[in-house]
């Protein structure tokens, strides 16, 4: 198929940016999006243009690297998929596809599509883990008795994979899904429960600082999300930062 | 605590709170507008018990004022920050495929309100704050009202404020819920149904007190 897209190409942080149009043909409906960025930018560098920066890794949806707002959505007009998963059948021949990074001000534009996400990692750090004694006598996780419909639900917080579509699609630019499933993957658990209080109070307290919007729960985030995370951790997160402040 | 109430969840907590209070405050005032339909003397009556009794007016009253200013004040700086957020637009955008209009656009439907009640006030707050403490006069509510309601304009008026009064429960009664942490695959179903109700409902019922007062003048 042929097709018109629309790029926003921004030569640095500090540059104003802007859309631009590039033609490109022959395009298959099996094709990746990611791939077919990589037709146009095999052609860009083939005619000595600047190809189109953007952030890839793994290319299956699990390490989150991928961050476009593809026709004015995140990840583009498929539901549960990155932006490596989506197919071009998604598209008709002769279609305008608009393309831009994921916007927030936490999420400064690097280059391009590529933005800065090390605003997520500032939240993880500030509690999204466990501390476990790894001298060699750790407990066998599995010893632990835990309810099915608990593991099930920690498992499906865990599977964020922190690509920021949740920011992106937000009209407040906030960042609860994401620290609502980090914080719920943990408190679900007996493992998580040592450093419960201070884990949602750091995370939250690192998220508000990095500048995030406050969450109005218009549930887009929910919808846009690659992962399916459920709104439902949102809420969770809301009764252990409640109940850690009581 | 200060650092909870200053926090982005200690504030949506506290909005939500704040909203179910109002939520609460609509359906005790909607009864008290039905007796105007029901009888003159009864709303009359009623509408002395209200203006005069003193846990109304030096308790509920006075809570009711801190409720709404706080409600409405904390919107609107929320709504402000969130802007902040994030200052370079999309160039496309489509929130329609993802979230209700109804849900982000609380802060329109929100000042809507807010100038309807500031217009509220006037009409009927003022003057009978004005009778009880100043004048000292007898106040007939059942006249001041049936009055009110001959002009179509106003009426009209009335009619709008309703429907954003609709449009803002539509989201924001389900909204507090999940605010306050109640989000249950058991009830949360049934909640956003009653949530629903509720919008259409209770609006509808101060439609209808309208309406018959407008109805009754023609």
């Amino acid at each position: 198929m042929d097709l018109t897209l629309k790029i926003w190409r921004q030569k640095g942080p500090e540059d104003k940016g802007g859309m631009v149009t590039y033609p490109i043909s022959n395009i298959s409906g099996h094709m990746s999006f990611l791939e077919m960025i990589d037709v146009l930018n095999e052609e860009l560098i083939n005619k000595g243009d600047e190809p189109v920066a953007f952030d890839h890794d793994c290319r299956e949806g699990i390490c989150g690297m991928c961050s476009m707002y593809i026709n004015g959505e995140a990840h583009g007009p498929d539901r549960g998929v990155t932006t490596c998963q989506l197919h071009m059948r998604m598209f008709k021949d002769g279609d305008t596809i608009h393309i831009e990074p994921f916007r927030s001000d936490s999420f400064p534009v690097i280059k391009d599509l590529v933005v800065d996400r090390s605003s997520f990692e500032r939240i993880q750090q500030a509690g999204g883990f466990i501390s476990v004694n790894t001298s060699g006598n750790t407990q066998d996780a599995n010893s632990i008795p835990i309810g099915k419909e608990d593991a099930d639900n920690a498992m499906d917080a865990a599977t964020c994979i922190g690509c920021g579509a949740c920011v992106a699609t937000c009209k407040n630019s906030s960042a609860m899904l994401f620290v609502g499933a980090k914080v719920a993957q943990y408190s679900l658990l007996p493992q998580g429960q040592v450093e419960a209080k201070d884990r949602v109070l750091n995370m939250v307290k690192q998220m508000d600082l990095e500048g995030f919007g406050n969450c109005t729960n218009t549930g887009a985030c929910e919808v846009e999300c690659p992962k399916g995370i459920s709104l439902k951790n949102i809420a969770i997160m809301n009764t252990e930062y409640l109940k850690a402040s009581i | 605590m200060s650092g909870f109430i200053t926090s982005s969840i200690g504030k949506k907590i506290l909005m939500a709170l704040s909203g179910f209070f109002l939520m609460f405050f609509l359906l005790q005032h909607l009864i008290i507008n039905f007796m105007s339909v029901i009888s003159a003397d009864l709303f009359n009556e009623t509408s002395e018990f209200m203006g005069t009794n003193p846990l109304v007016q030096y308790l509920m009253q006075p809570i009711l004022f801190f409720g709404i200013i706080y409600h409405l004040v904390m919107g609107m700086r929320l709504d402000l920050q969130n802007r902040k957020a994030r200052t370079s637009k999309y160039v496309m955008n489509k929130p329609g495929e993802n979230s209700s209009w109804m849900s982000r656009n609380m802060i329109i439907t929100g000042i809507t309100i807010l100038l309807f009640i500031a217009l509220h006030m006037v009409d009927f707050f003022f003057p009978t704050i004005k009778a009880h403490y100043i004048t000292h006069e007898h106040l007939d509510s059942f006249q001041m009202v049936a009055a009110k309601f001959t002009n179509p304009v106003y009426f009209g008026i009335y009619t709008l404020a309703f429907i954003a009064l609709a449009l803002h429960l539509l989201h924001g009664f389900q909204s507090s819920f999940q605010s306050v942490g109640f989000n249950n695959k058991k009830y949360t179903p049934t909640l956003k149904k009653l949530g629903n109700a509720y919008a259409i409902l209770i609006p509808f019922g101060y439609f209808v007190v309208a309406a018959f007062h407008y109805i009754n003048s023609l």
